[in-house]
């Protein structure tokens, strides 16, 4: 017998009700229901970071987390960044200009924990950006150019020389 | 999609104690970093599941009216090293957590789960054994409070009394435990996130008032034995003792007597003991430093 | 040249960043059915029995296939092009399901369900019984008498058995006053570990199958595809959208052909397969695990007198590359130290391990670790800085290849070194780092690396190339080509743009997803070969849209066609530079004229008869912490001569992916399995250690720009170059920071843990009371 709950939450700025599959994982829910394909799966155990969505502000891996628990959640992924007619935010746009960009699969969950970095205001050295970082796993990039992307736009925002 | 039977999501304590008492055979989920990975894994796949995720009541670290530091079960890892009661008093806990997975794996795993899981890995258990935490559990005949290294029975099993629907709620930290202490947390795996421990060793100690001599030290490992332990031999060989390099070679060396790895394809047992008493004395001479004392 | 050399955005970045990019889940049909694979839990054995009859009972399993409803056709996968000769053609010892299963993880049967849920329900129904067979997991003892045999054709489970042999070793050796210089060496079995696990779905569609597939390969996968399932090549049609990275594991032909095939059985319904990180790591590909025996006979100068490799390679279950890894791997023997007497042996043997086939770097990893592990303790034996050991007998200026026929022009290996030495300040660190002798040290080491361009004059090599004019003047681009993470689309856009005189590379929309039905027929990504050999195609099609460019502006402006050329996106007189036509102005008028209407489109194939040397190194400093076993890479940098450079931002950050790759190589990754029962212990990303971005220090790569006079665009590899030389230099360094050559990879805590104890430089407590 399949068990189903009506949930309601915010994605990406929007309220939506949707009748969910109690065994659906929010990465199921994001992907399947609402078409928000910058959701990806690379382990599904919660090990790489693909699926890495916002939560009330916070980075969760998607796949771990049950589509029920979204009841009442404001939730945002990588579309919500980008403007009403296609412009990219800061970071976005860092990650293009720094190179920080490969196959692309990781992307948008480093850019949402990006998000949660920048959101914090908050100056961080490079070490310290590393560890907030570290919850995603690359394997074009080194990190390399994904940290530089970070890095000057969150000096960027607090007004800080990026060279 | 996760093959699990049914979901009971609990509105309370009480109510998650009577869906307990209800479906004996559900699993508890908190955070689910555990759980639902066993689950895909086919381990717990087809099982029922009793969600406590949503019970806010039990998130949150306070003093309690007993001059105890109360840390709710369902506290993210995340939120307890950003915590200010934590950060004063028992800061190295915070620190051990702040080690656990990665960021997203600090904000969703909690403390409780953690715990309750019975692994010897877990990253906040050396430290909460070598802080002789309580851990409160909540069920039908109302409130247990037991010491932490009861509550672990065996790999993988702890005390909860799933026939009188018992749910973990707490942990505390006793003040006497934490007062004028200072500890810290080196967590041994094979890269620097993203990992479980090959070993985990936390130590506290408080120091007299002239910082010479070691009043109390404490010592705990994960993955040392099968659940996480103190190392008793290693203590007594500190406590009382001058903060002397000698001393905590001679701490570092008794731990020997405390510990039993095994080995495994994780790490052999002859490097776990080789590492555990390296750990030790790096810990050792780290708390001391902590507390205000000298090594000369 | 004005777009050639420049730092351009990728032309895929904007898509990737904003989430849009469409990869194969991505376009899923929403009723494809779920297929689901059991596979083996023996390492090795016949399968007696397969009882579906639970699995069928489950509500939403649509059906179950077994090993025993599976056709009888060998296939082979290996991304390699199609040979016409036999004697050249891969392996074929593969099957969809197999009756006798060869590895921990070989396919059995499948579950094909509406859903997710219902297919590993039916997985976990399925009632297995095996007649195990012993099993064999290490390559010599797998070439042993009496060992399990894996494949009926192939006697002691040698897949092949290779030699070089030059000069006279055995009369070499007697020359007087020699030092032997020996080891063993040892590399694991890694896995590429793309962040996009491989998965594919396919349908049938007018009585032809379409899969759509994370592949590199798309061409030489419909060639399996047909092979596989008994129909004709041309009745497979293969998608490949964009892909989550490849690294060579999605240089095979991986579970298309099962996909098609199941597809096939349930009325050509589409059916998906999606490798979950489990399977990718054991039931796709890994990298060779090569234990190399180098016994090297240098005279006091240094100079090698005389040198004997031998090199056995564990294939794992099937054969897929192959031996073309382990061969290469020997073959760079001889050319990056040279010595004039040379014995090398090469084996590559089946064990009952998951198949190995290609991965960046494609052998030259494993050479590199063993060559310049060997080559360091030459320079030890004689006393010699080993940068200037490397300086004084590395393949020299002018060195040519008697089979590839490539040349080293610009002695390009020492300008290299001469630059990483530069830039990690080596001649300091040395001085300085000598002086450690506590229990934490630091050291410093390097490891230089050839690199091929192509698989010329191995196999074919070919690229074909469409252009088609648009009414606005830009130009859309098909290339056989496969945009797969490293940024190709974006290198050909700007040669495109380059060659055909447009004023942007944006003016160059190139198809980035290649469809067998419309897109010219291309190899694929692999042998760091796509930015040479697409070089061609797109110069050749270039010239010939432009010959028809410039017939139709002839007819509109009467100028000679001589005097033509394209600047800017119009077509000018070259004499005096003036606009003659706008492009956009030309193909309106072009396609419009009910006189004389043409749409102005090129197409050609090129055959590329060539290859090309690409060079460097790695200088890597490292701490090591003695009592804790653990190294950490402080400082590391690659020098690269890939020729010019397409994309000096993009080649950057293609170096540095490989720079963490060879980091994990080094000192961290391995795929285990239980010596009792094969079964793989660690598939997974937590248990398998890929580094994060808190195990490395900042990567620096560092350019000699010495174009390539073979190329185009005086280019060369560079996909794979970056993998190479990493881990023998943080080999080399830790042996400078201890005094403790190690001789197995990885480096970590266990093995310098065994290291360090054998050297004395870590006391066993229990000895000392």
């Amino acid at each position: 017998m399949s068990q189903y709950k009506l949930i309601r939450c915010t994605i990406n700025g929007k309220e939506v009700e949707r009748m969910i599959d109690v065994r659906a994982s929010l990465t199921d829910l994001l992907r399947n229901d609402f078409h928000l394909t910058s959701v990806k799966k690379g382990c599904e155990v919660g090990e790489c970071g693909a699926c890495n969505v916002l939560i009330d502000g916070e980075c969760y891996n998607s796949c771990i987390y049950l589509a029920a628990w979204a009841d009442g959640k404001n939730i945002r992924t990588l579309e919500s960044l980008t403007g009403p007619n296609g412009e990219l935010s800061d970071i976005q746009q860092a990650f293009l200009e720094e190179a920080a960009i490969q196959c692309g699969f990781c992307t948008p969950g480093f850019i949402m924990t990006a998000v949660e970095i920048l959101e914090t205001g908050k100056l961080y050295t490079r070490d310290e950006l590393r560890k907030l970082l570290s919850g995603h796993l690359c394997r074009c990039t080194g990190y390399e150019n994904i940290l530089n992307a970070v890095e000057k736009t969150m000096k960027r925002r607090l007004g800080m020389p990026t060279e | 999609m996760y093959d699990l039977k049914a979901l009971y999501e609990a509105t309370s304590v009480q109510n998650a104690v009577e869906l307990r008492l209800e479906h004996p055979e559900a699993q508890i989920i908190a955070g689910g970093s555990d759980v639902l990975v066993q689950m895909r894994e086919g381990k717990r796949a087809g099982k029922e599941l009793i969600s406590i995720y949503g019970l806010d009541e039990l998130r949150g670290v306070t003093i309690d009216a007993d001059e105890n530091i109360r840390i709710g079960s369902l506290t993210s890892f995340s939120h307890i090293t950003r915590d200010p009661i934590i950060q004063k008093y028992i800061n190295v806990l915070g620190e051990a957590v702040d080690m656990v997975g990665g960021p997203q794996i600090r904000n969703i795993g909690t403390i409780g789960g953690n715990t309750c899981n019975g692994v010897t890995s877990a990253d906040s258990a050396s430290t909460l054994h070598a802080w002789e935490a309580i851990v409160e559990l909540t069920g039908k005949n109302g409130v247990r409070r037991l010491p932490i290294k009861d509550f672990y029975i065996k790999a993988g099993q702890v005390d909860i009394r799933v026939e009188d629907g018992e749910i973990q709620t707490a942990i505390l930290i006793p003040k006497a435990s934490y007062e004028n202490t200072f500890g810290h947390y080196i967590k041994y795996a094979m890269r620097n996130a993203m990992d479980i421990a090959t070993l985990g060793c936390s130590v506290n100690v408080r120091l007299s008032p002239d910082k010479k001599t070691i009043e109390r030290a404490r010592i705990a490992y994960g993955v040392a034995g099968p659940v996480p332990m103190r190392a008793e031999s290693a203590e007594a060989a500190a406590n009382g003792a001058p903060s002397t390099r000698e001393v905590i070679e001679r701490f570092g060396l008794a731990v020997l007597n405390d510990i039993h790895p095994r080995d495994s394809w994780r790490a052999s047992k002859a490097f776990r003991q080789h590492i555990a008493v390296e750990m030790a004395k790096r810990c050792l001479l780290e708390s001391i430093r902590l507390a205000g004392g000298e090594i000369e | 040249m004005s777009i050639v050399g420049k730092s351009e955005i990728r032309v895929d970045a904007y898509d990737k960043a904003t989430g849009r990019t469409k990869y194969y889940e991505d376009r899923m049909p929403p009723d494809a059915l779920y297929v689901r694979i059991r596979h083996s839990e023996i390492a090795h054995g016949i399968v007696r029995s397969v009882d579906t009859t639970e699995a069928e009972k489950i509500k939403g399993v649509v059906k179950v296939l077994t090993c025993f409803d599976a056709p009888e056709i060998d296939f082979p996968t290996a991304g390699h092009p199609w040979s016409m000769d036999p004697e050249h053609q891969d392996v074929a010892d593969r099957r969809l399901l197999n009756t006798h299963v060869r590895y921990y993880g070989d396919d059995v049967a499948v579950v094909i369900a509406e859903d997710e849920v219902a297919a590993m329900q039916g997985v976990r129904a399925i009632k297995v019984e095996y007649d195990p067979l012993p099993f064999v997991l290490d390559p010599q003892k797998a070439m042993e008498d009496g060992a399990p045999q894996l494949h009926e054709a192939y006697e002691h489970n040698i897949l092949k058995h290779t030699s070089i042999r030059k000069g006279d070793y055995e009369n070499a050796i007697r020359e007087s006053g020699l030092i032997r210089v020996e080891g063993w060496y040892e590399t694991p079995t890694v896995q590429h570990c793309h962040i996009e696990n491989h998965g594919c779905f396919a349908y049938e569609e007018n009585g032809r199958i379409t899969v759509v597939s994370s592949t590199q390969i798309p061409h030489i996968v419909r060639r399996v595809v047909g092979q596989a399932i008994g129909r004709p090549w041309a009745d497979v049609q293969i998608i490949k959208p964009y892909i989550g990275g490849g690294f060579g594991n999605k240089q095979d032909a991986l579970y298309e052909p099962l996909c098609a095939w199941c597809s096939t059985q349930v009325g050509g319904r589409p059916v998906r397969i999606d490798c979950s990180r489990e399977e990718t790591f054991v039931s796709n590909r890994v990298r060779h695990a090569i234990r190399f025996h180098i016994t090297s006979w240098i005279r006091k100068d240094g100079s090698m007198a005389a040198r004997k490799v031998d090199l056995f390679s564990n294939q794992g279950a099937y054969a897929s590359h192959g031996h073309s890894i382990v061969a290469k791997a020997m073959g760079s023997f001889p050319q990056l130290y040279p010595c004039d007497n040379m014995e090398c042996d090469a084996y590559t043997v089946y064990t009952n391990l998951p198949a190995a086939g290609a991965m960046r770097g494609y052998g030259m990893p494993q050479a590199s670790f063993a060559n310049d592990s060997n080559i360091e303790e030459c320079a030890h034996a004689i006393g010699m800085d080993p940068v200037e050991y490397r300086n004084r007998y590395i393949m020299p200026q002018g060195f040519e290849d008697g089979f590839s026929k490539n040349v080293n022009y610009y002695d390009s290996h020492r300008e290299c070194l001469e630059k990483g030495k530069e830039l990690i300040d080596y001649d300091r660190k040395v001085r300085e780092f000598a002086n450690d002798k506590g229990p934490i040290r630091r050291g410093i080491g390097c490891a230089s690396f050839w690199y091929n361009t192509a698989v010329w004059p191995i196999a074919l090599e070919t690229s074909s190339n469409r252009m088609l004019l648009n009414l606005d003047g830009t130009v859309t681009m098909q290339c056989g080509e496969t945009e797969i993470g490293q940024g190709a689309d974006t290198a050909f856009s700007q040669m495109a743009a380059e060659a055909i005189g447009l004023k942007s590379y944006r003016d160059v929309h190139v198809v980035s997803c290649q469809d067998t039905d419309v897109t010219p027929t291309g190899l694929g990504a692999y042998a760091s070969r796509q930015t040479y050999v697409a070089g061609f195609s797109i110069r050749q099609t270039a010239e010939l849209l432009k010959q028809k460019i410039f017939a139709y502006a002839n007819k509109l402006t009467r100028q000679s066609v001589d005097n033509m050329e394209v600047r800017d996106g119009n077509v000018v007189r070259k004499s005096d530079g003036k606009v003659l036509i706008s492009l956009s102005e030309l193909a309106m008028t072009a396609q419009y004229n009910q006189q004389d209407s043409e749409h102005i489109t090129a197409e050609s194939t090129f055959t590329i008869k060539n290859n090309a040397y690409s060079f460097g190194c790695t200088f890597a400093e490292v701490e090591v912490d003695i009592p804790m076993c653990k190294v950490t890479v402080k400082n590391i940098v690659n020098v690269h001569d890939c020729g010019n450079l397409i994309n000096p931002a993009l080649a950057e950050a293609q170096v540095h992916g490989g720079m963490s790759m060879a980091i994990g190589y080094g000192l961290s990754e391995q795929l285990l399995f239980d010596p009792k029962t094969g079964r793989p212990l660690n598939n997974n990303l937590l248990d398998y250690k890929l580094s994060t971005v808190l195990d490395h220090p900042d990567l620096e790569a560092a350019f000699i720009e010495n174009p390539e006079p073979t190329s185009v665009f005086g280019t060369k590899a560079l996909g794979e170059p970056p993998a190479c030389s990493g881990a023998p230099a943080i080999r080399n360094a830790i042996y400078n920071a201890t005094g403790v050559a190690l001789y197995k990879l990885p480096m970590n805590p266990h093995n310098l843990f065994a290291a360090f104890t054998e050297a004395g430089l870590i006391r066993d407590p229990w000895q000392e009371g």
